[in-house]
């Protein structure tokens, strides 16, 4: 199920900007790898190139490899679909469709696609929602729509959402920033779980999330504003947190930079 | 800091206060001091009578409001009076239409009139009907209507979902201008064509011309509606694996269908009360005529503009003209009602 990603040399532009420059580096299978950095230092771009989303925005062009176990995901004739099927994204927002009810966003990737069987739709969005920790709170309001949910549960039930297709890779970004501690903890837990099946690349501002969820870190930054992003140090969370190889990396950990 | 000072702080947090009723009392008394001078000046025209009143309104309330409560308050006074004023200015013109309209239409409104044809009688008798002039109009509308908003709300999502560079800038440069295009030219330009083709008016002609007047303004509200579905619902549905077509018909547009529902019907709307390519296209008939694709055809407000025009000033025709106008208002709101019923049915859920 899940799949290692290898990254080389890879560089992101929005238009004649370049976002980030010349990044390369390798995400374990069944593990959990945090980015952390500065705004603006070219996380969450990172992380679209990773499933081709990065080209859904105007502009945006990539250059580089991306291997997905040894498929280049920028390779000739690679359905930027398919890739997405393969690797699914959770975004900083909740973002439930509002005119589909729980069980249907869901079921939507599913749906949307057209690939189901209806008597298995019931199974896969049950299973879903109890992957995400959902399925208690909601199983008696399965055709209320997705919107009337609290925050931490519409992004439990955007996670669910994602899962439901069966994606070997799941890509967060900031999941926990919209949410409130406990919301934050539920989610944290639930990425603790998920590993077991999925890689898992998550985005995040909190330093203590990083070293809660996390088993490598990979810390960004930019020399300037406008500048291109780049990758400082990747490494064993533990050693990123307590003996980093880079001064840049303990400066921005212990909240000294500049 | 004094005791002194610490004593006058709460005071200092209220001041004088206007009751509630006030504006009440300063409209009627405006209302009633308008009417006053009017009789005494001797000014007739109740245009002027109330002119006078509105200012009165809102010079009086400026003035006590200055006097009682303070400078900025008494400039919220003011923009609320004056907000009143043009709220009353609005509403009066439309009340007054509505009201001419249905006291003189439902003179000879009736099920009778609603089911009966001019077949048999002469503009300037009185009896007769519109049943021809509704089949008309909702057979031609339908159609103009079954053309306009497929390629309306297609150009629409190309510009919003696809378009870039020349090809989208020149279509909205096209769709600004047909949004200018007057209703007779449209009617003219079907015309030239029907002419090359030696062909006769027949009511699809008109449908072709309204549907000319039709697609801009769906292009243009389908458009605002696209625009404001979120990004983050279509990458939603990117992430997914989702195609960008099959995102398009399964996400953005179902979550903006109010939107392009409401747009959509007052568009419908305005081509209904066309006149002009009618009269060029369809030519206007006195009998029922259920076939849209030969032969002369009736319309509301060919029908409604026939009966003034082609009667002599005959009593008969005018009321039945102001019956016409009613069951357009009727038919326009009906619809209009039914669209909204739609778009609240479909329009995102939410609550719990
Ligand atoms: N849609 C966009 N268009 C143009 N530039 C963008 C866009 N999104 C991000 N950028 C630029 O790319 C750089 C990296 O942004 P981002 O990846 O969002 O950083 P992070 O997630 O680390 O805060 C920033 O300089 C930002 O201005
Ligand atoms: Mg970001």
């Amino acid at each position: 199920m899940a799949k290692r990603i290898d990254v080389s040399g890879l560089t992101a532009y929005y238009g004649s900007h370049k976002a980030i420059d010349d990044i390369s580096m390798t995400v374990e299978p069944r593990s959990v790898t945090a980015f952390i950095g500065p705004s603006g230092c070219g996380k969450s771009t990172f992380l679209r190139t990773l499933n081709r989303m990065h080209e859904v925005t105007t502009g945006g062009r990539v250059e580089g490899k991306v291997l997905l176990d040894d498929e280049d995901l920028y390779g000739q004739g690679v359905d930027p679909v398919a890739v997405r099927r393969t690797i699914g994204m959770v975004f900083q927002r909740p973002n439930p469709f509002p005119t589909m009810s729980i069980f249907d966003n869901v079921a939507a990737g599913l749906k949307l696609n057209g690939s189901y069987k209806k008597s298995e739709l019931g199974d896969v969005v049950e299973k879903s929602l109890k992957g995400a920790n959902l399925w208690n709170e909601v199983k008696d309001r399965l055709n209320k729509p997705g919107s009337g949910l609290s925050g931490g549960q519409q992004q439990r039930l955007c996670i669910a959402r994602a899962i439901a297709v069966e994606p070997q890779v799941l890509l967060m970004d900031e999941p926990c920033s919209a949410l409130d501690p406990i919301s934050t903890l539920a989610i944290e837990d639930l990425i603790g779980e998920l590993k077991e099946r999925f890689t898992i690349v998550i985005v995040t501002h909190n330093m203590q999330q990083a070293a809660r969820v996390s088993d490598r870190t990979a810390f960004f930054n930019l020399s300037a504003v406008g500048q291109p992003g780049r990758l400082i140090e990747i490494d064993d969370t533990e050693r990123i947190f307590s003996n980093p190889s880079v001064q840049a990396t303990e400066d921005y950990i212990s909240g000294r930079f500049g | 800091m004094s005791h002194a000072v610490t004593e006058k702080r709460p005071s200092s947090l209220k001041g004088g206060s206007l009751p509630r009723w006030s504006a009440w009392a300063v409209a009627l008394a405006a209302t009633g001091a308008g009417l006053g001078i009017s009789a005494a000046a001797g000014l007739d025209s109740s245009i002027q009578w109330a002119l006078i009143a509105a200012l009165l309104f809102v010079l009086v309330n400026y003035v006590l409001a200055v006097r009682v409560e303070g400078r900025r308050q008494a400039k919220d006074r003011l923009a609320t009076s004056l907000v009143w004023v043009a709220f009353l200015l609005a509403v009066i013109p439309l009340a007054s239409l509505i009201w001419e309209t249905v006291s003189r239409g439902l003179k000879v409104f009736d099920v009778y009139f609603l089911t009966h044809s001019m077949g048999v009688v002469s503009d300037t008798e009185p009896g007769g009907g519109i049943y021809h002039a509704i089949i008309g109009t909702l057979e031609q509308v339908a159609l103009a209507t079954l053309i306009a908003v497929p390629i309306g709300v297609l150009t629409a999502v190309y510009l919003v979902e696809y378009g870039r560079g020349r090809l989208a800038k020149t279509v909205t440069f096209f769709v600004d201008v047909m949004t200018g295009i007057p209703s007779i030219v449209a009617g003219l330009f079907i015309l030239s064509i029907m002419l090359i083709l030696d062909l006769q008016p027949f009511g699809f002609a008109g449908s072709l011309a309204l549907a000319i007047l039709m697609m801009p303004v769906v292009v243009r509200s389908t458009e605002e509606m696209l625009k404001l579905v979120p990004n983050e619902l279509r990458e939603a549905s990117l992430a997914l694996g989702v195609p960008k077509w099959r995102t398009i018909m399964k996400v953005v547009l179902p979550t903006s269908i109010g939107g392009i529902t409401t747009g959509v019907m007052l568009a419908v709307a305005r081509i209904m009360g066309e006149t002009a390519p009618v009269l060029l296209l369809v030519w206007g008939a006195d009998y029922i005529n259920n076939n849209p694709f030969e032969g002369a055809q009736a319309s509301l407000p060919l029908y409604i503009y026939e009966q003034y025009a082609n009667s002599a000033g005959s009593p008969a025709a005018y009321n039945r003209a102001w019956a016409a106008a009613l069951a357009l208002i009727a038919i326009v709101m009906i619809l209009n009602l039914a669209a909204r019923g739609i778009a609240r049915w479909k329009a995102p859920k939410t609550g719990r």
